[in-house]
C-alpha cells in the first residue's frame, strides 16, 4: 500500500509543480465550452438543449488531451523500471497513477462545468445534473485513456493513437453521461442512464488496472 | 534476443552471496541487455534466470530483489534530492524510512548539500550520485550497475567503491558493466564478445 500511496502523492506532486498537462486539459475545456456559442449562434435555446452534451464531448477530449504522457514520461526517465521492481503490485501503482490523473483532470473538470453551464443558458439543475454525471464518469474516462495510454508505451508519437485507440470505448460513457444528465434533473439518482453510468465506471474500475498492467509488462524492453 | 540478434547463447553463471562480476566488451555487445535481463525486465529468449535467497520463494519476482541502475538515471526534475529517496524508499521498500536515514544517504554519496535542490537543476555527476542512492535507499541483494561511474570525479568513484566493498561485505552481490577498472577486489570478468554466438 506504501507504494501505491507514495506513486499517488508523487504524481500529483508533479502535476501541481509542473504546471503543463492538468492546466492545459482545463484551459482546452473551458476554451471549447467559450467558443461553442459563438459558432452555434446566439439560440439561447439551443444552447440550453445541447448544453449538456457539448460539456460532455468537451470534458472527453480534454480528458484525453496530455494523457499520452501518463506512462511515456515514467518510461523516457526510467521510472517505469522502477514500478516493475516494486514490491507492490503493478495493477495498483496502475490504479495510483489513474487516481493522480482524475484528481488533477477529471476532478477540476466536473467542478469548471459548473460555471460553464451557466454561460451555455442552462437551467441550475441542470448545470449540477452534468457536474454530477462528470464527477461519476470522468473516472471511467481516465480509465479508458489509461489502456491507450499503456498500449502505446513503448512508441514514439504514440500519443496519436491513443485517440484512434480510446474514442471507441468512450462512446458507451459518452452516451449514457449525456443521457443520465437529463435522467438525473428530473428522476434524481435513481435514473436507468445514470445507473448505468456508474456500472461502467465500477465495470472500468475493476477491469482496466488489469488490463494496463498486462500491457505494460508486455510491452517493456 | 535483441534486435533479432542472438547476444549470449550456451551460457551459464552463478553468483554466491559476496561475489561481483565484471561485464566488459564492445559498445553494442549486449552488456546493457544482459543486466536487463537479470534485473527480470527483458525475459530471456531461452533459459532462466533465477534468485534463490530461499529456495522455492516464489511470491516475488526477479526485479523485486535487485536494483538496476542504468543509463536512464530514473531522476524526475521536478522532485528534490531528499524527495526522491523518500519516494524510493516508499516504492521498492514499503517503508516509510527515516528521516536521518534519508540523509545519511546522501551525504554517504557526497550530495547531502542539495537535498532540497530540484533534480532538474543537478550536473551529470550530481544525477548519477543521486540516482546510485538508490541503492541504499532500500537494500536489496544484487546490484546491477550499467556504467556506474559514467560522469562521477576521482571522489565520486572512490565513494561508490566503498559502498561496493560494504555491500559485498554484507554479503550482497554487484555485477557492473564498465570500461572504467572499478578495482573491485577479486571480481570474476566476463568478456561478451567471447561469450557471444556468430557475429
Amino acid at each position: 500500500m506504501s507504494g501505491m500511496m507514495a506513486l499517488f502523492r508523487r504524481d500529483l506532486l508533479l502535476a501541481l509543480r509542473g504546471g503543463g498537462g492538468p492546466g492545459l486539459a482545463l484551459v482546452f475545456f473551458a476554451s471549447v465550452i467559450a467558443v461553442a456559442p459563438f459558432a452555434l449562434g446566439p439560440d439561447l435555446v439551443l444552447l440550453a438543449r445541447i448544453g449538456p452534451a457539448l460539456i460532455w464531448l468537451a470534458a472527453l477530449l480534454a480528458t484525453l488531451l496530455g494523457l499520452d504522457r501518463l506512462f511515456a514520461r515514467d518510461a523516457e526517465e526510467g521510472t517505469l523500471d522502477l514500478l516493475f521492481a516494486s514490491p507492490s503490485a503493478l495493477e495498483l501503482l496502475v490504479l495510483a497513477k489513474a487516481a493522480a490523473h482524475w484528481m488533477t483532470t477529471g476532478l477540476p473538470l466536473a467542478v469548471v462545468s459548473l460555471l460553464l453551464s451557466l454561460m451555455l443558458n442552462m437551467s441550475v439543475a441542470t448545470g449540477f445534473a452534468t457536474a454530477l454525471t462528470l464527477l461519476i464518469g470522468t473516472p471511467a474516462l481516465t480509465l479508458i485513456g489509461v489502456i491507450g495510454a499503456s498500449l502505446t508505451v513503448g512508441l514514439r508519437r504514440g500519443g496519436l493513437l491513443i485517440p484512434v485507440l480510446v474514442l471507441p470505448l468512450a462512446v458507451p460513457v459518452l452516451i449514457f453521461g449525456v443521457a443520465a444528465v437529463e435522467g438525473v434533473a428530473q428522476h434524481g439518482f435513481m435514473a436507468p442512464a445514470f445507473l448505468v453510468l456508474a456500472g461502467l465506471v465500477l465495470a472500468t474500475l475493476a477491469l482496466i488496472p488489469f488490463a494496463a498492467a498486462a500491457a505494460l509488462r508486455a510491452g517493456r524492453n | 534476443m535483441r534486435g533479432g540478434r542472438s547476444l549470449v547463447r550456451d551460457f551459464s553463471l552463478v553468483l554466491g552471496g559476496g561475489e561481483a562480476l565484471v561485464l566488459t566488451g564492445p559498445n553494442g555487445v549486449g552488456k546493457t541487455s544482459l543486466l536487463r535481463l537479470m534485473a527480470g525486465l527483458l525475459a530471456p529468449a531461452d533459459g532462466t534466470i533465477r534468485f534463490d535467497a530461499e529456495p522455492g520463494r516464489t511470491d516475488r519476482t526477479l526485479s523485486e530483489d535487485c536494483h538496476f541502475v542504468g543509463a536512464q538515471d530514473a531522476l524526475t526534475p521536478e522532485l528534490s534530492v531528499i524527495e526522491h529517496i523518500r519516494f524510493w524508499a516508499r516504492l521498492l521498500g514499503d517503508d516509510t524510512g527515516s528521516e536521518a536515514a534519508a540523509f545519511s544517504i546522501l551525504d554517504a554519496l557526497g550530495i547531502g548539500h542539495l537535498e532540497t535542490m530540484p533534480a532538474g537543476y543537478l550536473s551529470s555527476g550530481q544525477r548519477r550520485r543521486l540516482s546510485l542512492a538508490r541503492l541504499l535507499a532500500v537494500p536489496r541483494p544484487l546490484w546491477l550497475l550499467d556504467e556506474p561511474t559514467n560522469a562521477l570525479d576521482t571522489a565520486g568513484r572512490e565513494r561508490l567503491r566503498i559502498l561496493i566493498a560494504r555491500h559485498r561485505a554484507l554479503g550482497g552481490m554487484v555485477v557492473a558493466a564498465t570500461h572504467d577498472p572499478l578495482e573491485l577486489p577479486d571480481a570474476m570478468e566476463l568478456d561478451l564478445i567471447s561469450m557471444a554466438g556468430v557475429r
